[in-house]
C-alpha cells in the first residue's frame, strides 16, 4: 500500500463510524434490534481491521496526511494534519478491539434505546481514533470533547439509576473544566506562535529557554488530558463514573479512554515542548504525581466494596504506574508503560465484563451481598481468577513485560523505590480483586457483618434483564480480553516492536520534519532491550505471591494476631477521612482540580525561575 | 493597559470554578461551568484582535486584504460555542434525571457516591 | 469535606491558578497588536478559494476537519439527550389539552415573525460563505423560529409542525453529508475534505466550492438537533407523568 493509500485510512477511521452512526440516528428506531446490533459490531471491527492495516503499513515510521490538500509550505500551513506512528496506530487498534468486544458483549440483551446507546458508542469510537491521530492541538480538544459528549451520556445511560446520573453529572462538569483549562493553555501558546499544529509548534518553540507563558501553556493544556488521565489530584471523578456506566462502557473506559489522557500528554510532550522544557524537570514532576497516584488508588481500592468502585480504583492505581513509566522520558519506560497498558486492557476489561455479569444473574455489585452466591460456576471463576492474576503481574501476562520494563527503567534513572512501589501496588489491588473473588466465587472467609456508613455500597440497576445463562454473545468477549492481556506478553518480538514504536513516539524532532517537509524517518535503535528479565519475572511472582497475602489478610482481618490488628486499627483514620474526602460532591472535586493545577505549575515551573 | 482583556479572561475562568465549588443547586453549578468557559471565548477573541482594522469578510465593497483582525481566533470561538451549548444541554439533562431519582439538585444533599 | 473547607482549599488552588495566570498573561503579546501569522497565511488562502467570507473558510475549508468534530459533538449530544430524558420505566407520556390562553397580539406577532425567521435563518445559511453566518448560526435561527409557535402558540401548534422522526432523519442526514463531501475528496480531489466542485465568482451564489454545500448540511444538522434536544426537555416538562399521576 502506497503512503498516500495509508493515509487515506486515517480520516476513514474516524468518518466511518460517524457515518454509521448517524444511519443509527436516522433511521435506529425503524430497524430491528439484530440490525442495529450487526451494523454497530461490524463497523468496530471494520474499524479494528483499518486500524490493524494502518499498523502493518506505518511500523516503523510514520503515516502523514495533511486535510483539504492543505500541505505546508515554509514549514507552516493552514490545515489540519492526522500523523499516525506505531504509537497512534496502535491505540487506534485498541480502540477498535475493545469496542468491538464491548458491543459483541450488548448483544441484544442490553436495553439499546432505539439505537441510541449503539449510536452513541459509535461516536465515541470515532472521538477516540480521531484523538489518537490528531496532530494539530485545537483538534485534539475537538475530539477529546466528541469523546466526552458521548462518555457523559454513556455513563448516565441507565436513568432509572440515582448514582448513574449523579456520577454522569460529576464526570461531565470536571471534565469539561479542564478541557476548559486546556483551551485557555491552547489560547496563550497560539498568542505566542500563531499556529495550532504540533509540528509547527514545536517548530516554533525548539531550543528557545522555556519563559512563564510557555510553562504556563503547556501546564494548561496538558491539565484537560491528565483530568481525563485521572492522575492525583484529577481523579475523583474516575470513581463515581466508573461505578455506575454500564458495564460494556467501563470496559472502553477503563481500557482506553483514560489513557489516552496520558497519551495526549506524552504526544504534546514530545512534539511540542520537547525541545524546550527541561526533561529533567518533567521527569521528577511526573514521577512524583505518578507515584502518589498509584499508592492513593492502591489503598482506596482495597477498602471498596463496590465491586465496580473497587476496579475503578485499581485503573487509577495502575495510571499512576503508566504514568511513572512515561515519567522516565526514554524508550524503555514508555515501551514498559505501551505494553502495560495493552496487558491491563485486557485482563482490566474482562474484570468489568464478569462484574457486568454478576450484576445481571445477582442484581448487585457488592462485594459483601455476593457473599458466596457464585459457588459451582463453571467457566467464570477461572477467567475472574486468570484477569486477577494478570493484574498482579504474574509472567506471561502482558502486565509483567510491561512492569518489568519500566522497573528496569527507573532504576537506570536512579529512583531505586521503583521496583518496591510497583511490587506493592500491584500486590495491593490484585489482592483485593483475588479476595472479591475469592468470597464470591469460593465463599471463603467469615460472614461479613459490620456496615461501614462511609463507603459506597454496591446497589445497582442491572444492564439487562435478568440473566439465568451467560449468553455466548457475553462470554467470547470476556475470554477474548483474557487472551489479549496474555497475548501482550507472549507474541513473539512484540517487546522489540513495542520498543520501536516507543522511541519513534519520543522522536518529536522526527515527527516535525516529517510532518512539515515529507523528510523521512529516521533510522532506529537495531536491538533494543524489551525482553524478559530473570528480575522482572522474579518480580512479577513475587507481586503475584503478595496479592494472594493482601487477600488473605483481607479476608480473615478478624483472625490476625492482636498487635497487628492494633496497627490495622491505626490505619482506620486515616481511611475514614480519605474515604470522607471522595465525597461524591462536585464542588468539592472542582476544588482539588485547582489546586491540582497549581501543583502540576508549581513542581514544573518554580525549578525553572 | 495592553494585557487588560487577557485578566478578564483569567477572572471568568476562576469565577466560573467559584461558582461550582460553592454552588447549591445543580442548574447554577452547570451555568457556572458555562461561565468558566465564557472566559476562553474572551481569551481568544482578544488574542485575535487587532486595532483599527475591519471584520474578515469581503464584498463587492471590501477588497480582500490583510489588514483584517483574526479569523482563526472567531473560527475557534464558534466551535467552542457549539461545544458549550451542547455540553451543557447534556449536564442539564443529567441534573434533570438527578431531580427525579434524588427528590434534589443541591450538590451538599446529593449522596449516592461517597467513598 | 464541609463547605469551609472546600472553600478553603478553593482558595488556596484558585489564588495560585490566577497567580499563573497573572504571570502568563503579563509575557502575552499585547491586545491589538498588528502581526498575526495565520491571519497572513488563512486570508491568502480563503482568496485562493474564492470564498468572501474567510471565517466560513477557515471553519470548513482550512480546518474542515474541526468543523467536523464539532457537528458531530452536537449530533452525539441529541442522541445523549434523547437517551438520557427518555421516560424511565415508571413514566408514560400523556396527551396535552389544546388549552392555550396567550394574548391575541402575542399570537399575531409570533404567526407574523414565524415565516420571517424562517426566511432569515434560510438566508443565514445558503449565504454562510459570502455574509458572516453559515450553517450553524442559520441553524440555530431556524430552530429557535420555529419554537415561536410555542411561544405565541400551545405545544400542540407545535408539536403538529414538528415530527420528531422526520428531524431524526434531517438530522442524521446532515451529519451524514458532511462525512460523505469528506470522503468525496479522498475519491475524487486526493485528501479527505478536498474541494471537488468548480470555484465559481468571487461573492456570488456559487463559489467557494464545497463551502456552500457543507453550510446547508451543518444547517440541517443543526436546526433538526436543536428542535430535536428542545423536544426533549419540553415533553419531560409537558408530557412526561409518573404513572399513576395526571
Amino acid at each position: 500500500m502506497t503512503t498516500q493509500a495509508a493515509g487515506h485510512l486515517l480520516p476513514v477511521l474516524v468518518a466511518a463510524p460517524i457515518l454509521v452512526a448517524c444511519l443509527l440516528v436516522a433511521v435506529g428506531p425503524r430497524l430491528p434490534r439484530l440490525a442495529v446490533d450487526v451494523l454497530a459490531t461490524g463497523t468496530a471491527l471494520g474499524v479494528t481491521g483499518a486500524a490493524a492495516l494502518l499498523l502493518v503499513v506505518t511500523d516503523p515510521g510514520r503515516t502523514v496526511t495533511w486535510f483539504g490538500g492543505w500541505t505546508p509550505v515554509h514549514r507552516v500551513s493552514v490545515g489540519i494534519p492526522f500523523v499516525a506512528d506505531s504509537v497512534s496506530a496502535g491505540i487506534a487498534l485498541l480502540v477498535g478491539g475493545l469496542m468491538s468486544c464491548a458491543l459483541l458483549y450488548s448483544w441484544r440483551y442490553f436495553a439499546s434505546v432505539e439505537g441510541h446507546f449503539h449510536a452513541l458508542m459509535l461516536f465515541f469510537l470515532a472521538g477516540m481514533e480521531g484523538f489518537a491521530l490528531s496532530g494539530d492541538v485545537f483538534d485534539m480538544f475537538v475530539f477529546f470533547e466528541v469523546m466526552g459528549a458521548a462518555a457523559y451520556a454513556l455513563t448516565g445511560f441507565k436513568v432509572e439509576d440515582e448514582s448513574a446520573v449523579e456520577g454522569g453529572l460529576n464526570f461531565g462538569i470536571v471534565n469539561s473544566l479542564g478541557a476548559y483549562f486546556s483551551l485557555t493553555g491552547i489560547g496563550i501558546l497560539y498568542a505566542r506562535v500563531g499556529q495550532l499544529g504540533l509540528p509547527q509548534l514545536g517548530d516554533a518553540l525548539a531550543h528557545k529557554p522555556p519563559d512563564a507563558l510557555v510553562v504556563a501553556a503547556f501546564v494548561l493544556i496538558v491539565t484537560g488530558f491528565l483530568v481525563k488521565s485521572a492522575m492525583v489530584p484529577f481523579h475523583f471523578w474516575l470513581a463515581d463514573a466508573h461505578a455506575v456506566a454500564p458495564a460494556p462502557v467501563c470496559v472502553l473506559f477503563s481500557g482506553v479512554m483514560v489513557e489516552l489522557g496520558l497519551y495526549g500528554t506524552a504526544r504534546v510532550f514530545w512534539v511540542a515542548f520537547g525541545e524546550t522544557i527541561p526533561l529533567d524537570d518533567i521527569r521528577r514532576t511526573f514521577l512524583i504525581l505518578g507515584a502518589t497516584t498509584a499508592v492513593l488508588g492502591a489503598v482506596m481500592c482495597f477498602t471498596q466494596r463496590h465491586l465496580k468502585r473497587l476496579l475503578a480504583y485499581s485503573t487509577i492505581s495502575h495510571v499512576g504506574l503508566f504514568i511513572i513509566g512515561f515519567a522516565c522520558l526514554d524508550p524503555d519506560g514508555t515501551a514498559g508503560a505501551a505494553l502495560y497498558v495493552l496487558g491491563h486492557a485486557g485482563v482490566k476489561g474482562a474484570l468489568f465484563l464478569i462484574v457486568g455479569v454478576l450484576l445481571d444473574r445477582y442484581g448487585t455489585v457488592d462485594e459483601q451481598d455476593l457473599y458466596g452466591r457464585a459457588k459451582g460456576q463453571r467457566l467464570m471463576p477461572w477467567l475472574f481468577f486468570a484477569s486477577a492474576l494478570g493484574l498482579a503481574g504474574l509472567p506471561p501476562f502482558g502486565t509483567a513485560l510491561g512492569k518489568s520494563l519500566i522497573e528496569d527503567a527507573t532504576l537506570v534513572h536512579g529512583f531505586d523505590w521503583g521496583p518496591a512501589l510497583f511490587v506493592l501496588v500491584s500486590a495491593v489491588t490484585a489482592g483485593a480483586v483475588l479476595r472479591a473473588g475469592l468470597r464470591i466465587y469460593f465463599g471463603l472467609g467469615p460472614e461479613p457483618q459490620q456496615e461501614d456508613a462511609d463507603k459506597t455500597r454496591g446497589d445497582e440497576e442491572p444492564d439487562t434483564p435478568r440473566l439465568t445463562r451467560v449468553p455466548l454473545t457475553m462470554i467470547v468477549p470476556i475470554v477474548v480480553l483474557v487472551l489479549g492481556g496474555l497475548a501482550a506478553g507472549v507474541v513473539p518480538h512484540g517487546g522489540q516492536a513495542v520498543a520501536h514504536a516507543a522511541e519513534r513516539l519520543i522522536d518529536g524532532k522526527g515527527y516535525i520534519d516529517q510532518a512539515l517537509t515529507n523528510a523521512p524517518p529516521t533510522p532506529l535503535h537495531p536491538e533494543p532491550k524489551a525482553d524478559w528479565t530473570t528480575l522482572g519475572v522474579l518480580l512479577g511472582v513475587v507481586s503475584t505471591l503478595l496479592a494472594f497475602g493482601f487477600a488473605a489478610l483481607g479476608l480473615w482481618a478478624q483472625k490476625l494476631p492482636q498487635p497487628l490488628q492494633v496497627v490495622s486499627a491505626a490505619f482506620r483514620p486515616l481511611m475514614r477521612v480519605l474515604h470522607h474526602i471522595h465525597s461524591g460532591h462536585v464542588g468539592d472535586y472542582v476544588a482539588w482540580l485547582f489546586v491540582g493545577v497549581a501543583v502540576l505549575a508549581g513542581l514544573v515551573g518554580i525549578p525553572l525561575r | 493597559m495592553n494585557v487588560y482583556a487577557y485578566f478578564v479572561a483569567g477572572w471568568l475562568l476562576i469565577v466560573g470554578g467559584y461558582g461550582i465549588v460553592r454552588s447549591r443547586h445543580m442548574v447554577h453549578a452547570i451555568v457556572s461551568l458555562a461561565v468558566a468557559q465564557a472566559g476562553t471565548y474572551v481569551l481568544l477573541l482578544a488574542v485575535g484582535y487587532q486595532n483599527n482594522v475591519t471584520a474578515p469578510v469581503f464584498g463587492s465593497t471590501e477588497k480582500p486584504t490583510k489588514q483584517v483582525v483574526d479569523p482563526v481566533v472567531q473560527a475557534m470561538t464558534l466551535t467552542d460555542i457549539v461545544v458549550s451549548a451542547t455540553v451543557t444541554a447534556l449536564l442539564l439533562a443529567l441534573a434533570v434525571q438527578v431531580n427525579k431519582r434524588q427528590g434534589t439538585v443541591d450538590p451538599d444533599e446529593l449522596a449516592a457516591l461517597e467513598g | 469535606m464541609s463547605r469551609r473547607v472546600r472553600l478553603v482549599v478553593f482558595l488556596i488552588g484558585g489564588g495560585a491558578v490566577a497567580a499563573l495566570l497573572a504571570i502568563a498573561f503579563l509575557s502575552m503579546p499585547h491586545f491589538g497588536r498588528s502581526e498575526h501569522l495565520y491571519r497572513d497565511l488563512a486570508v491568502p488562502a480563503a482568496v485562493k478559494h474564492v470564498t468572501a467570507n474567510v471565517v466560513s473558510s477557515v471553519n470548513f475549508d482550512q480546518r474542515g476537519m474541526d468543523t467536523f468534530g464539532e457537528e458531530t459533538i452536537l449530533i452525539a449530544s441529541v442522541v445523549g439527550t434523547a437517551a438520557l430524558l427518555r421516560p424511565a420505566k415508571e413514566e408514560t407520556e400523556r396527551r396535552v389539552p389544546d388549552t392555550g390562553r396567550t394574548l391575541g397580539a402575542t399570537r399575531l406577532v409570533g404567526y407574523l415573525m414565524l415565516p420571517v425567521s424562517l426566511v432569515i435563518g434560510l438566508d443565514v445559511v445558503l449565504h454562510g460563505h459570502v455574509t458572516p453566518g453559515g450553517g450553524f448560526q442559520g441553524g440555530v435561527v431556524l430552530a429557535t423560529g420555529l419554537h415561536l409557535l410555542y411561544v405565541s402558540g400551545s405545544y400542540p401548534a407545535l408539536d403538529r409542525l414538528r415530527p420528531l422522526e422526520l428531524f431524526d432523519i434531517v438530522d442524521g442526514v446532515g451529519a451524514a453529508t458532511f462525512a460523505a463531501v469528506g470522503l468525496a475528496g479522498i475519491a475524487f480531489a486526493g485528501s479527505f475534505l478536498a474541494n471537488v466542485v468548480s470555484f465559481g465568482t468571487f461573492g456570488a451564489l456559487f463559489s467557494a466550492g464545497t463551502v456552500p454545500i457543507l453550510n446547508v448540511a451543518v444547517g440541517m444538522e443543526v436546526f433538526a438537533g436543536i428542535v430535536a434536544i428542545l423536544a426533549k426537555f419540553l415533553d419531560q416538562d409537558i408530557t412526561v407523568v409518573k404513572e399513576g399521576d395526571q
